[in-house]
């Protein structure tokens, strides 16, 4: 313990730990948002065709299996970036995340009851309307299900990516492992576990807030 | 009004659910759709509003083809109640009601303030609307459900088996509160039931679907039990309809007789030889003392029998004959609209006049 005081006492290490942590905060939230809307179009396309749903869903679940560090180091090869260029972890962890949540939006579309999509059209939506406000807001739940697994696994894996040099809490480990000093790799651990939590934490409130209408059953007048 | 011309549905895999359907609903009265599943009702309704287009034919409402409206356009100036009420559960019920408004470009406040009378004219307290449709009864959704179609002020609306997921005793109290509503709006209304009981106590006429979308007759309720067109009318309307016509019926003319009373808490003097009725002291009835009872000092409730139907003066002859019918007496208990008892009809009074009406009708 005496080393991890002596360790952060550094004002240049804590510079550098807070500049990894904003790193893994960038590239475990941005794949999620974009993977957000990504899934939410794909989902929909397997919800409305059926001959897709198949196809898609059964390519996500491929796509998923693929490991981590494979993936980081095929992508180069795929869209020709350069082998250590962030954006790899970005776009693998999109596709990862993209891969997760298409299954559960599209599932969230298919359980909307009939008669409430009967009804929005019988009021007179146009389909683009009803999906943005009627059956994507009552796939909320579903989809933040999907999106908690989805944030911890993202910040989980973008450790991973230090391994090739993308930056983020995972070069604490590398350079721990390198340096055989565990300070750094506590610091890791620690600092991964709360950006979980907190994240997790901010889903769940955001998605309260989303959905007041949820979790009121039972709550008979 | 709404006009069918020589309308048919043949849906892709072949089966038809409509067959050439020639059919007008006048405007300001309720029609209503009756016949198995499978007939043709729903899909027919369904084609108002275009949630299903003909494949031959054509529909006019007030005159003009529903085919040559945009669908979105077309749906907002026709009001639609459908099974389970179909609200929108992340919506609160006032913001439920104010759909169709807000879609058609109505400003949110104003949407709101249309919403709240909306949700007092089907008789929901205001403080409702702030709670979303899981915290309602099935009872109170439906009538939600009813307010939200109503909101744009249609001339048409459109009821796709509206009270069938709910209770008897709730599905009567919105009957009841569908009727009062059209009285007071007077809306062209088409509603589609599996039920002929629901048929014929809210229609102003009915259309009875048979399978294959053939239509099989298209009459008055009362003509509908009366003269059924073949037979598949007469045994989709039951085997009692002969009693259900009875509802039909006027019961002005069957003479309200006199009935011995005893008050219920007060002592009976002599020895009891006939059947009397027994009546608090608003003179409401209470039940009835058999011959031979013998009572001790005042007069308690549990020594009498329970009393049958009250027959309300002014009702069909249906209650009439039922009150008589239910009665352990064999007296049925004729009462005012307050509830105060004003005599006692019988069976074979009201069966009389049934049969004067008969003659007289030749």
């Amino acid at each position: 313990m005496g080393d991890l005081g002596k360790y952060l006492s550094d004002a240049g290490t804590r510079g550098a730990i807070w500049q990894m942590l904003l790193e893994h905060v960038y590239l475990s939230l941005l794949p999620l948002v974009i993977s957000v809307v990504l899934a939410v179009v794909l989902g929909w396309v397997c919800h409305r065709y059926g001959w897709f749903r198949g196809a898609l869903l059964g390519t996500a679940n491929i796509v998923y299996t693929v490991p981590s560090l494979a993936l980081f180091a095929i992508i180069p090869a795929v869209i020709g970036t350069q082998v250590l260029d962030i954006n790899n972890v970005v776009i693998a962890l999109t596709v990862y995340t993209t891969a997760l949540l298409t299954r559960p939006v599209s599932d969230a579309l298919d359980a909307v009851p009939v008669h409430i999509t009967a009804a929005a059209t019988a009021m007179g939506f146009r389909p683009l309307r009803r999906f943005l406000t009627v059956e994507l807001p009552l796939a909320v739940p579903v989809l933040f299900a999907g999106l908690r697994v989805g944030s911890v696994s993202n910040i989980s894996l973008v450790s991973v990516g230090a391994l090739i040099g993308t930056g983020g809490l995972g070069v604490l480990f590398t350079d721990g492992f390198r340096s055989r000093y565990l300070a750094p790799i506590i610091v890791g651990i620690v600092l991964t576990l709360l950006l979980a939590l907190l994240v997790d934490g901010l889903l769940v409130a955001l998605r309260q807030w989303l959905t007041p209408w949820n979790n009121l059953k039972g709550a008979k007048a | 009004m709404i006009e069918f011309r020589a309308v048919t549905k043949r849906f892709d895999d072949g089966t038809i659910a409509v067959n050439s359907l020639d059919l007008t609903v006048e405007a300001g009265t309720i029609t209503v759709f009756v016949g198995p599943s499978g007939c043709g009702k729903t899909t027919s309704l369904r084609m108002v509003n275009r949630m299903i287009d003909p494949t031959s034919g054509t529909i006019l409402v007030d005159g003009k083809d529903v085919l040559s409206v945009d669908p979105p356009t077309l749906r907002r100036g026709i009001g639609y109640v459908i099974q389970q009420a179909g609200l929108f559960p992340h919506r609160t019920v006032l913001d439920n009601v104010a759909t169709v408004p807000l879609l058609s470009g109505w400003s949110k406040g104003k949407a709101r303030t249309r919403a709240a009378e909306l949700l007092e004219l089907v008789g929901l307290p205001a403080e409702l609307g702030k709670r979303y449709p899981v915290q309602l009864s099935g009872g109170q959704q439906q009538r939600v459900g009813v307010a939200r179609a109503l909101a744009a002020d249609p001339p048409v609306l459109l009821m796709d088996e509206p009270f069938s997921a709910v209770d008897p005793v709730v599905r009567e109290g919105l009957q009841d509160e569908l009727l009062r509503l059209q009285a007071e709006l007077d809306k062209t209304i088409v509603f589609v039931t599996h039920d002929i009981d629901e048929a014929v106590r809210i229609g102003e006429k009915v259309a009875v679907f048979r399978e294959g979308g053939i239509l099989a007759q298209y009459d008055k309720p009362s003509e509908l039990l009366a003269r059924p067109a073949d037979d598949f009318v007469a045994h989709f309307v039951g085997k009692d309809r002969g009693y259900r016509s009875l509802s039909f019926v006027d019961a002005s003319g069957v003479e309200i007789g006199t009935v011995p009373t005893v008050v219920v808490g007060e002592p009976v003097a002599d020895a009891v030889s006939e059947w009397r009725l027994a009546v608090d002291e608003r003179n409401h009835p209470r039940g009835w003392l058999a011959p031979g009872t013998t009572v001790d000092g005042r007069l308690a409730e549990d020594v009498l029998k329970p009393g049958g139907s009250l027959f309300e003066v002014g009702q069909s002859i249906r209650g009439a004959m039922d009150a008589a019918l239910s009665s352990p007496s064999g007296l049925g208990v004729a009462v005012d609209p307050d509830g105060s008892v004003v005599g006692v009809v019988t069976a074979t009074q009201v069966l009389a006049v049934i049969e004067g009406q008969r003659e007289s009708r030749g």
